[in-house]
This record gives C-alpha cells, sequence and structure tokens, in this order.
C-alpha cells in the first residue's frame, strides 16, 4: 500500500495486510468502546439525556469509591507478592543449567495455561475450612478450631499471586539473562557484598523487566474475576463484580458503562505510571 | 570489608534467595497437585488428604451431560476463535514486524491492547454493540469476541518470530528469482510456522478458559465450560469438579508437552 513499488522491499510488506484485522478492530474493539463511552455520558437508562451524573453518582457514592480502592489496593499487594516471589525464581534460573532451567520455566508455565478457574478451585481446597492448612495446623495441635481463610483479603491475594505469578516471573527471567554476568564479578571484585551487587546492580538493570511484570501482574490482578468472587466470596467486593452486577443483576447499563470507564482510566493511569517509570530507568540500564 | 564477613553475605545472599525461589515454585506448583489428588478421593468433601481413593468422580463425569455440552460449547468457539485469529493475526502481523512507519507501531499498540484493558469491559461493550444493532447472543457473538481478546498472543508470537527472520534469506531468494509468494511460501512460512503454532496455542487455551467475554455473550444455550464450572462452585463444592479440574490439569500437561517439543514454547516466551 504505502510503499513506492519502484523500490521492490522484498524484505518487508505492505501495510494492506494489516487492513483486515484493523477492520475487524475498529468494528468489534473501538466502536463498542466508544458506544460504552456514549452510553456512560447519559443520564437515563435509554440514552435521551446527555450528562455527566452517572459519573458524580459514582465519584461522590463512598461505597463505590471504597469498591475502586480497595481493587487499586488488590492490584498492588498481588503485584508486591509477585515481585518478591517471582524474581527469585527468574535469580535461580539464570545459576542453573539447561535441564533444571527447562523444568523451572514448565513449572512457571504450567499454571499460566491451566484454567483459571481449576486453579481457584485449588486455593478453595487448601484454604478451606477442612483445607490443607487448617488440618495441617490442627493435627499439630497449633489451633483447636479452623481459621478463617476463605473468604479473606489475605486469601484472595496468596491466590490471586499464584494465579498471576507467571506473568510476573517470564518477563524478569528475560530481563536477568540479557545482565552481563561479569558485572556481577566486577562488582564482587571492587569490592561490594552479594546483598550490595543485587540492589545496586542487578536490580537497576532488570528494572524493563521489572515494569513489565508488574504491569502485566497488576492489570491481571485487579481484573480476575473468577479468583476474586470465589476466593474473596460475597462480602468482599471489587470492581469486576460491581460492574457485572450492575450491568447484569441491575441491569443499569449506563451506570455499568461508567462503571467500565472509570475502571479502563484507572488500569491506563497505572500501566501509564509503569511505562513513565521504565522510560526513566531505561537510561539509566543502558549505562 | 572484612572476607570473612564476605563469605557470610555471600552464603546469607544465595540462601535466602534460593529458599524463596524453592517456596515460590512449591507455591506455584502445589495447587495444581493438590487438585489432582482430592479428585481421586472415595469420599463426599475437598478433604485433604482423602480418606480412601478412588475413580468414583470420574465416573460421575461420564454422566454430567451439562459438563459436556458446555465443554463441546467450549472447544467449538476456541476453535473458530484460534482460526480466525490466526489468519487475521498472521497478515497483520507481516505487515506490522518490519514497518519503522508511526502507523505499524500504533497498529501495533492497538492490536495489543486488549492484553490490558479490562476484559469484562470489553465483554459489556461487546454486548451493547450486538444489542444495539440486533444481533443476539449466539456462538457467533461469542466467536467475535474471543477473536479480539484472543488475536493478541497470535501477532506477538508471530511478530517476535518474524525479527528472528533473516533478511538476507529473503533477498537471496528474491535475487535467484523467486516470486514474493513463492519466497513466503518455501521459505519465510517454514521458518515462522513454530511462532504461529506457539501463539495459535496460546490464544486456544486462553479462548478455552475465557470468562469475562463470554459472561456477557453467552446464554443458556451457549453455556461455556469456565462459568459452568465457576457457577457450580459458587452454589456448591462439588467434587465432581475436582474430577473435571483433574482432566484438565492433566490434557493441560499433555498439551503443553507437545507444545514444547513442536515450538519450543518455554524459550519462545523467555526470549
Amino acid at each position: 500500500m504505502g510503499a513506492a513499488p519502484a523500490s521492490r522491499d522484498v524484505t518487508s510488506y505492505g501495510m494492506g495486510l494489516a487492513a483486515p484485522l484493523a477492520l475487524f478492530f475498529l468494528v468489534f474493539f473501538v466502536a463498542p468502546l466508544l458506544q460504552l463511552l456514549w452510553l456512560s455520558l447519559h443520564n437515563d437508562t435509554v440514552g435521551l439525556h446527555w450528562g455527566l451524573g452517572q459519573y458524580l453518582h459514582f465519584l461522590t457514592d463512598p461505597f463505590s469509591l471504597g469498591v475502586l480502592g480497595s481493587t487499586l489496593l488488590l492490584g498492588a499487594e498481588v503485584t508486591a507478592v509477585c515481585l518478591v516471589l517471582g524474581f527469585p525464581i527468574a535469580w535461580l534460573y539464570q545459576r542453573v543449567g539447561p535441564k533444571l532451567q527447562t523444568i523451572i520455566i514448565l513449572i512457571v508455565l504450567l499454571p499460566l495455561l491451566t484454567s483459571v478457574v481449576v486453579r481457584t478451585f485449588a486455593w478453595i481446597v487448601i484454604l478451606g475450612r477442612q483445607g490443607i492448612i487448617n488440618a495441617t495446623l490442627q493435627s499439630l495441635g497449633i489451633i483447636d478450631t479452623p481459621l478463617k481463610l476463605l473468604y479473606t483479603q489475605f486469601g484472595v491475594v496468596i491466590a490471586l499471586a499464584q494465579v498471576q505469578m507467571p506473568l510476573m516471573t517470564l518477563p524478569l527471567i528475560t530481563a536477568l539473562g540479557r545482565i552481563d554476568p561479569n558485572l556481577d564479578d566486577a562488582s564482587c571484585s571492587l569490592g561490594a557484598g552479594s546483598w550490595r551487587t543485587f540492589f545496586r546492580i542487578v536490580l537497576p538493570l532488570s528494572l524493563p523487566g521489572v515494569i513489565a511484570g508488574c504491569t502485566l501482574t497488576y492489570a491481571a490482578a485487579i481484573t480476575a474475576f473468577i479468583t476474586q468472587s470465589l476466593i474473596g466470596g460475597g462480602q468482599m467486593l471489587f470492581m469486576p463484580m460491581y460492574l457485572y452486577q450492575q450491568a447484569s443483576t441491575l441491569q443499569n447499563w449506563p451506570f455499568a458503562a461508567a462503571i467500565s470507564i472509570i475502571f479502563l482510566l484507572a488500569v491506563l493511569a497505572v500501566v501509564s505510571v509503569f511505562t513513565t517509570i521504565g522510560r526513566m530507568s531505561r537510561g539509566y540500564g543502558d549505562a | 570489608m572484612s572476607g570473612r564477613k564476605r563469605i557470610w553475605e555471600a552464603i546469607s545472599f544465595e540462601l535466602v534467595m534460593t529458599v524463596i525461589a524453592v517456596i515460590a515454585l512449591v507455591i506455584i506448583i502445589a495447587p495444581s497437585l493438590v487438585v489432582l489428588i482430592v479428585s481421586f478421593t472415595s469420599g463426599f468433601s475437598l478433604r485433604f488428604p482423602p480418606p480412601g481413593y478412588s475413580l468414583r468422580w470420574y465416573a460421575e463425569l461420564w454422566n454430567a451431560w451439562q459438563l459436556h455440552f458446555a465443554a463441546k460449547n467450549s472447544l467449538i468457539v476456541a476453535l473458530w476463535a484460534t482460526g480466525l485469529s490466526v489468519a487475521l493475526g498472521v497478515a497483520a502481523a507481516l505487515a506490522i514486524s518490519r514497518s519503522r512507519m508511526l502507523s505499524a507501531r500504533l497498529l501495533d499498540s492497538l492490536f495489543m491492547s486488549p492484553l490490558v484493558l479490562p476484559a469484562l469491559a470489553f465483554g459489556l461493550a461487546a454486548l451493547m454493540l450486538f444489542s444495539l444493532v440486533g444481533l443476539p447472543v449466539s456462538p457467533l457473538t461469542l466467536v467475535i469476541g474471543h477473536t479480539v481478546v484472543c488475536v493478541p498472543y497470535v501477532v506477538r508470537n508471530t511478530v517476535a518470530a518474524l525479527a528472528q527472520l533473516e533478511p538476507t534469506l529473503l533477498e537471496s531468494s528474491a535475487v535467484l528469482g523467486a516470486s514474493r509468494l513463492y519466497t513466503f511460501r518455501r521459505i519465510v512460512l517454514p521458518l515462522i510456522r513454530p511462532g504461529i503454532i506457539a501463539g495459535a496455542f496460546i490464544a486456544f487455551m486462553s479462548s478455552f478458559d475465557n470468562v469475562p467475554v463470554s459472561l456477557f455473550l453467552r446464554d443458556a444455550a451457549t453455556d461455556m465450560l469456565p462459568i459452568r464450572m465457576w457457577q457450580d462452585l459458587e452454589g456448591k463444592l462439588d467434587v465432581t469438579i475436582a474430577a473435571l479440574s483433574g482432566v484438565l490439569i492433566i490434557a493441560t500437561v499433555a498439551l503443553v508437552a507437545v507444545m514444547e517439543r513442536v515450538t519450543g514454547l518455554s524459550r519462545r516466551l523467555t526470549n
């Protein structure tokens, strides 16, 4: 399409090949989102009266704001847990032979491809009243009555962290693989200890991977409808379930549309914060 | 810093990192193993360890027609969505992969955006659009919705495979008089095929497992497996679901093993 025909650049293909997918996205992705935006800007359910009523309702309602806040907080907690647990996996991956490397990757990869419902179900078995944790603690005589683990913030965070861990670990493995191992040796031979080398050399240089991992994990954790609703139960409400209730049970589409837009903007804001940090750190990483 | 302190520091560092890594790997793998073990219970509850072992819940699965129905629907939708994703995604990847134009970069961001945007919001938006144009929810609307959220995997893996392709191969082929189509069929396609297959595989798995889009775009006549399972779990803790989970885990392990052989999946996702 755009390329000059005379140049006959045989190594690239015309932009025309992207047209079918671009058209598909325009009709079935961009248009629905624009319609969502349009409906959210109306005060009535049929879209006759323009107004910011839906947004005002959300932003002045302590309950709605609480749901948004707890969702964003949940994402931060899950991301932090994933980073603390995922980084050592990526570190270990660089230190073992190729055979163990493949095993580590497959362990990380398998949950990513296993059904989310199955993985969440597993956590119900582990955290339940008769679950593994309670059964073990009781048989050891540490507790008398079962602990409440299911339907708690702790339960949701740990289950989500396990479900999203691959999204954090894979970019970290890639990033750590790109660091020149000589830097590690140089730092040590110049007198820096292992911890100092890790925090001053390895961690800053792996920042692009950390950013990529955090972005994916955060975005996935706050939208993880199934895990949030099954482990969190009825008492804990997060944005995806709130949206679903308003749209499906209450049929309040304009308000559901406004919730969607606010949720979308929140995700975009977080992603762009991460991207900005990534861009700022890039110069540092290249140095 | 004294030598002894250095050694102590090195040991403490390695120990802490290794211990956390092992704990993390156990946390990742344990849930699947737990479900597998519980699925062979002879009892009626999800107690762990099970009081005894049997295949009764797998036998029960044989008669669970609602699950069969949902599984069949999920499979059909996933196959169509994957096919459509490959057709649209590979063509788009060819166009944008080597282009330095701004439009190519913008299209790339557009095609990747379903990965970060909340899929539930898209599901609701798609439902609104379909009801506006008078298209009732059906397998077709499901396939369209799933394709939007699955196509990024195909695009990304194909673009990555194309990036590894030596441009000189294409130039030599052209110099030797091969047409573009011939070069594509005999050189480009065989070299990027593993990337396309890996992308198609991930797209298929994510469609089969999709909840947020299906939630809005299905009805009773097009029940989908993950949603059926979710609703069963909301109501009661059914051990049949454990058996079904067992089947899904084993199928996933088998498929990943095949894909690892065919496409080198693990290297592909870390490079």
